[in-house]
């Protein structure tokens, strides 16, 4: 186990305590994910509906034979719908969890930029209120005088607690 | 390195020994019965045979007895896995050319140092 | 060296459960009377693979227990004694007996210890043996003080052709004692001269001496294999004993040398039991393939691998005048998909024998119970079905069976009174049928009785008093939720377990059940199953532009209907009239919130399926083409959607959801339901 955790600091930074992520921008702001939950990153396409799932889930689309969901992430922070062009970028993240692998895309606006950053120039966010999207900010960071907001991708993935199940075979009881 | 021909119709057994010859650095081919066990014995010399008594088609003693009767087998250490019930059985595997046995159950560790005795 | 034993488990218990079920069934086949030589010793073999691996692997109760199973078959098979009827008992009480325990050590738990005990104390009796109290090896006695051993070994001539070599056991006397207390003398008084000299023969005599206090038995135990090739004589040195030789004696000495070698072997796995203990083993599942597939296998694949290379050159240097050989490379490769895919499938299929060979254990014990005579017959066990829907489909099976048992056949005396032969016959039989397998259970007993159906379904609230059925409706009503014919809850089937739980689990693998009956001549209950679960005949179906994938085999009938066919019954529930029934009415688009309002006018397909035990009318826009299509989870990177069972991939590359018509079924009820779903969708 020791030996593996030196291997991931290794792989994801050319120093230990350094992170790369991978950042996007979303409504002019900057999101960072950890680059080593990037699958990769693709085109818009048109997911199949899943019924009575949550607006921001758009639906799932077939990953070279895997059935994927993919997430409106403007939509999951409540943020304006910006509607989708051939330009809109689908990330398609990875976690591996306790409940085995989960593989999510989620949709932004573009793809900016991949940072090296240290663990210590990381600050936490500030507790500001009740809003629930904090739980998925890890933390903040400034880079060349600009902000980028780094994003959990565990509690991103989480689909099972943040909203109740909503299904017709539950709503009348 | 030495090559050895186990011999047993037990998988989890055959599997092993297999396992700890192999992890000591042997060469090891497996037979599921005599007859198979003969057939490869025919088309390959092995620096010994470690076979099973009890099986279906051809027994452990219908083997060795068959194979001491090869000319390049006339030599080649040949140990049985009995039991240590198997009193007469090891009297019938000496009567028909066995080198000696492994009396099961028995581990890894043991039967390295057995295999020692006859190679090495 | 160091060996984890525990990867070999899983082998272990696999080969064990087999070595089982090979001796159930020749135990069960055997006539007493009258026993081969062969039979008994497959049931030997079975049982001495197990407990020669339960003891290598460290699971010493069963090694210990399956070893007097095996000391009395050892008896019987050498002729010291006749194969009773006794034995068949005892001999399929102790199968399940060791089957028990390995389920047990295979979960990582301490085996239940007094069955065992029970029935060792049963097998020890007829032995003649003491209670067996685990022995331990007795203390080495002679030679405890003696200063050293001096050993003569005179091999015989022909000890070189056993395969043993004096000079390694030489080695190995000094390694035992180490090189500054080992000293060895050749004696070559005895050397030929040389022309007449036989490379084959061992012509030497040593001697052999040892400085160093030793216990005896350690030495022999290197010699033991050459004790009848060789004089061998072992004398104590200057030892304070006047034992003045220990000399050998073939005979006694093999009986206590043998267990030399066996006494660290039970030290050690008693430390691994506890280990294993500790980590219990995690059960994967896996199945045993022939060569014969993995080879059809790797042809096949290297087919597709030619196809492929065809293709991309193809695809290099393409102009339209080449399109004729593009389609043809196109259709070899559709050819190469689908055997590929075939055969994949096949790796999972498996003969049904492995659901039917419970069986005539389980009818022989349970026809003993009842006080029934009843023959089994089992017809088609080679056919074969995917293993995950085997073992789905066991249980049902045997519920089937037990109640045909129970409920179908007569008892012997009713039997004689209605002319039949005393003997009650139960068939199993499997086939298969386009691409499904069925399965029959038949029992030639006394049919179902109408009248006592009918009068308990009433009685229950079933169906209304005064109902005018068939009998083939009467039948049905068993496969009601709630409903039992036995007047008391037997042990036999009556475990609380209904006949709507079967038909449930049934339907769970996309599959079908019905009965068909005579009265006083029996029942045959037939089951249709897919072959297996990875695949799925479907419907296509579009929806507000959406693509659903109805099963195939729970679709009734598909009709066009105009919009004022459907009547309201309360809110938006809508009912239809069916030729002479009223079925309810689903709308697709409604439950799953497809469309913002009404606005259905024109002409809809009405697709009729069975759900769980009524009819109910799904409202779809159109409906496509028929297809397989390969099911895959929504479940593992999102979540179980109600109504969905689950996802597939259409040949253009998108994903269509796979309808769960049962549990559309199951929801339709309270009615009020589907008025809400479309408030909120407005």
């Amino acid at each position: 186990m020791e030996e593996l955790k030196n291997e991931n600091v290794v792989l994801s930074g050319d120093q230990a305590g350094e992170q790369q992520y991978l950042t996007f921008i979303m409504s002019g702001e900057e999101y960072g994910v950890d680059i080593l939950a990037v699958q990769e990153i693709r085109g818009w396409e048109e997911p199949t509906l899943i019924p009575n799932s949550p607006g921001y889930i758009r639906g799932v689309i077939n990953l070279r034979g895997t059935i994927v969901p993919i997430m409106d992430l403007r939509l999951r922070f409540g943020l304006r719908e910006a509607g989708y062009t051939a330009t809109t970028v689908v990330i398609i993240l990875k976690f591996d969890g306790n409940n085995g692998e989960r593989v999510m895309g989620i949709v932004v606006d573009a793809v900016s930029d991949v940072y090296t950053i240290a663990d210590e120039d990381t600050r936490k966010p500030p507790e500001l209120t009740e809003d629930d999207n904090s739980d998925f900010i890890k933390g903040l960071v400034n880079v060349n005088e600009k902000m980028v907001i780094l994003l959990d991708v565990e509690e991103l993935l989480r689909l099972n607690t943040d909203f109740v199940q909503e299904s017709f075979t539950q709503s009348e009881q | 390195m030495a090559s050895i021909l186990a011999v047993d119709d037990s998988a989890s057994m055959r599997q092993m020994v297999s396992f700890t010859l192999k992890g000591a650095g042997y060469q090891v081919r497996e037979a599921t019965d005599g007859v198979e066990a003969l057939e490869i014995a025919k088309t390959e010399t092995f620096d010994l045979v470690l076979t099973d008594v009890n099986m279906p088609n051809m027994n452990g003693i219908e083997l060795v007895k068959n194979l001491r009767q090869q000319d390049n087998y006339k030599f080649t250490p040949m140990l049985m896995l009995t039991t240590e019930s198997a009193g007469d059985m090891k009297m019938q595997g000496k009567a028909a050319g066995a080198t000696g046995w492994i009396v099961k159950p028995f581990n890894p560790d043991q039967l390295l140092s057995t295999i020692k005795r006859v190679l090495g | 060296m160091s060996v984890d034993l525990s990867q070999f488990h899983q082998v272990f218990f696999e080969e064990s459960f087999e070595g089982l079920d090979v001796m159930e069934s020749e135990l069960l086949e055997m006539d007493p009377a009258d026993v081969d030589d062969e039979t008994v010793n497959n049931i030997f073999r079975a049982a001495h693979s197990i407990k020669g691996g339960a003891g290598t692997f460290g699971f010493m109760p069963i090694s210990e227990f399956t070893h007097v199973v095996e000391t009395l078959l050892d008896e019987i098979r050498g002729g010291k004694r006749e194969m009773q009827a006794e034995y068949v008992d005892l001999f399929l009480q102790s199968v399940d007996c060791i089957r028990g325990m390995l389920t047990d050590m295979q979960g990582g738990n301490e085996p239940e210890s007094a069955r065992p005990a029970e029935l060792r104390g049963q097998f020890e009796r007829i032995l003649g043996m003491e209670p067996a109290e685990r022995s331990e090896v007795p203390e080495e006695t002679a030679g405890d003080d003696a200063g050293g051993w001096l050993i003569n070994v005179k091999p015989h001539p022909g000890l070189l052709m056993t395969g043993n070599e004096p000079f390694r056991m030489f080695r190995e006397v000094r390694d035992l004692v180490g090189e500054e207390h080992f000293f060895a003398e050749a004696d070559v008084s005895q050397v030929p001269e040389f022309t007449s000299l036989s490379p084959e023969e061992c012509v030497l005599t040593w001697t052999l001496r040892v400085t160093k206090n030793v216990p005896l038995d350690d030495i022999k135990v290197i010699f033991e294999w050459v004790e009848d090739d060789c004089d061998l004589e072992y004398l104590p040195l200057g030892g304070d004993t006047d034992v003045a030789s220990v000399s050998e004696e073939p005979e006694p000495e093999l009986a206590s040398a043998a267990p030399v070698i066996a006494t660290p072997a039970k030290a050690a796995p008693a430390d691994k039991a506890q280990k294993t203990q500790k980590k219990p083993s995690a059960e994967g599942s896996s199945i045993r393939v022939s060569i014969d597939k993995v080879d059809s296998l790797i042809n096949m694949v290297g087919e597709l691998v030619i196809t492929q290379s065809m293709l991309g050159q193809l695809g290099q240097e393409f102009d339209l005048s080449r399109l004729a050989k593009l389609r043809e490379g196109l259709s070899q490769l559709e050819q190469n998909t689908r055997e590929l895919q075939e055969s994949v499938m096949k790796i999972r299929m498996m003969p049904i024998s492995f659901a039917f060979s419970r069986f005539p254990r389980l009818v022989r014990d349970l026809g003993n119970q009842l006080g029934k005579k009843v023959l089994l017959e089992t017809i088609g066990e080679q056919t074969e079905l995917d293993k995950t829907v085997m073992e789905k489909i066991s249980d049902p099976l045997v519920h089937l069976v037990r109640n045909s048992m129970d409920h179908g056949l007569e008892t012997t005396e009713k039997r004689i009174a209605a002319g039949k032969s005393e003997e009650g016959t139960i068939t199993l039989n499997a086939y298969h049928q386009g691409g499904n397998i069925v399965i029959e259970i038949a029992d030639d007993g006394a049919g179902l009785n109408e009248d006592k159906i009918l009068q308990k379904a009433v009685e229950k609230g079933l169906v209304p008093e005064s109902t005018h059925l068939t009998p083939e409706e009467i039948h049905q009503l068993i496969f009601l939720p709630g409903f039992s014919t036995a007047d008391a809850v037997s042990d036999i089937s009556g475990r609380g377990v209904g006949m709507d739980v079967v038909r449930r689990n049934i339907q769970a693998l996309n599959g079908t059940i019905e009965v068909k009956s005579h009265r006083g001549v029996g029942s045959t209950f037939t089951i249709r199953l897919p072959l297996t679960l990875a695949i799925l005949d479907g419907q296509l179906v579009k929806v507000c532009n959406e693509t659903y994938i109805f099963p195939l085999v729970s679709i009734v009938e598909s009709i066009q209907i105009q919009p004022s066919a459907l009547n309201h019954v309360t809110g938006s529930q809508y009912v239809m009239q069916l030729r002479d029934e009223y079925i309810p009415i689903v709308r697709l688009d409604t439950i799953f919130g497809l469309r913002e309002k009404d606005d259905h006018n024109e002409e809809m397909m009405l697709v009729v399926v069975e759900g769980d035990n009524e009819k109910i009318g799904i409202v779809v826009d159109d409906l496509l083409g028929q297809q397989q299509v390969v099911i895959k989870s929504l479940e593992q990177n999102y979540r179980k959607v109600s109504g969905i069972s689950g996802a597939t991939i259409l040949g253009d590359g998108t994903v269509a959801l796979i309808i769960d018509i049962s549990s559309i079924g199951r929801n339709i009820v309270p009615v009020k339901r589907h008025q809400t779903r479309s408030e909120r969708a407005a």
